[in-house]
């Protein structure tokens, strides 16, 4: 940084930026989260062509996979002048984890959508987080014509941490979506606090 | 026979952004964060230097400091491609980058006025 001591721009280097993960199954409900709550622009992952997982796929001879180009959601929401807030939809497979790395790095935390009929297809994601120790809470989205459980039931089906949230949610609804948003954001507050009782400095 | 499956009808997509770049597909010098701050150091391009379209349009939408992640959907160019355009244009002075500022996540605060403001959406 040869210029930093000169920068003039030192105090309006631009607004903080938050950065949320929305995660989940393919067809849960993500792309629809993101753009209820937020301004959605795609954005374009096109990683090394050295990924093994592109090469598996390629010589897999899968037609539609010949490139490496990932589509996320990507929305924003500007909460203020100097704060705002970034939400990154992206795949839930595993092969897409390549990704996760980046955007789980300094993110305040993510919404898990999980759909019902497919509750599996969160396993990934709710074991990423864990492992990441990266706060979540679980959205339900209620699709038309899902069987509605309670929000125990989800819990106990995806094992999780006593802590972690579960909410129903439609994500067609700004604020239903808005909720999910806050309820994160709450959450992290709260493991802040722990931490402080746990740890005082 | 040489079976390539990058070079089939279908990999257009993969090769076009990557000649902007020369090829390379992977940026030099520090990384580029998603949400790193990209400022233009001109006002406009220098003449000097043999910049292609998608420079100038970096250097022109950079006069207001703008996060990668913005600058690559509004380019429409993977984030791959844009990152290996900013390194090159930080090697050359174009721009500054700066990192996110992350350290205030841990501020209950800050957070807080995240969730109002949320709420107020």
């Amino acid at each position: 940084m040869p210029f930093a001591d000169s920068d003039p721009d030192a105090s309006t280097a631009g607004p903080v930026s938050i950065k949320i993960l929305i995660a989940g199954g393919f067809g849960a409900g993500k792309t629809t989260l993101v753009s209820s709550v937020s301004e959605i622009r795609p954005l374009r992952t096109e990683e090394a062509l050295s990924e093994p997982s592109v090469l598996v796929d390629a010589l897999e001879g899968v037609e539609d996979k010949t490139t490496t180009t990932v589509a996320m959601d990507f929305g924003r929401i500007t909460v203020r002048d100097d704060l705002v807030v970034y939400l990154f939809g992206t795949p839930g497979q595993h092969r897409f984890w390549f990704m996760w790395d980046e955007l789980a790095l300094g993110a305040l935390g993510a919404v898990v959508m999980a759909d019902t009929r497919r509750l599996a297809d969160s396993f990934p994601s709710v074991d990423y987080f864990e492992r990441r120790s990266l706060p979540f809470v679980v959205a339900v989205n209620c699709f038309a014509g899902a069987k509605r459980y309670r929000p125990d039931t989800v819990r106990t089906a995806l094992d999780l941490n006593p802590g972690v949230p579960v909410v129903l949610c439609d994500a067609r609804q700004r604020t239903s979506s808005r909720d999910v948003l806050v309820t994160l954001v709450e959450y992290a507050i709260s493991l802040i606090s722990d931490s402080e009782v746990l740890s005082p400095s | 026979m040489r079976d390539d499956p990058w070079l089939d009808r279908n990999s257009g997509p993969v090769v076009r952004p990557y000649a902007l770049t020369g090829g390379r597909t992977r940026p030099t010098g520090e990384t580029i964060d998603l949400l790193a701050t990209v400022t233009s150091t001109a006002a406009a391009a220098p003449e000097e230097l043999p910049l292609e379209p998608e420079h100038v349009e970096v250097i022109r939408r950079c006069r207001q400091p703008t996060p990668v992640a913005d600058l690559a959907s509004d380019l429409n160019l993977p984030l791959g491609v844009v990152r290996i355009l900013l390194s090159d244009m930080r090697e050359h002075g174009l721009i500054t980058i700066r990192p996110p500022m992350r350290t205030r996540l841990t501020d209950p605060q800050l957070l807080k006025d995240v969730a109002d403001a949320l709420r107020r959406l």
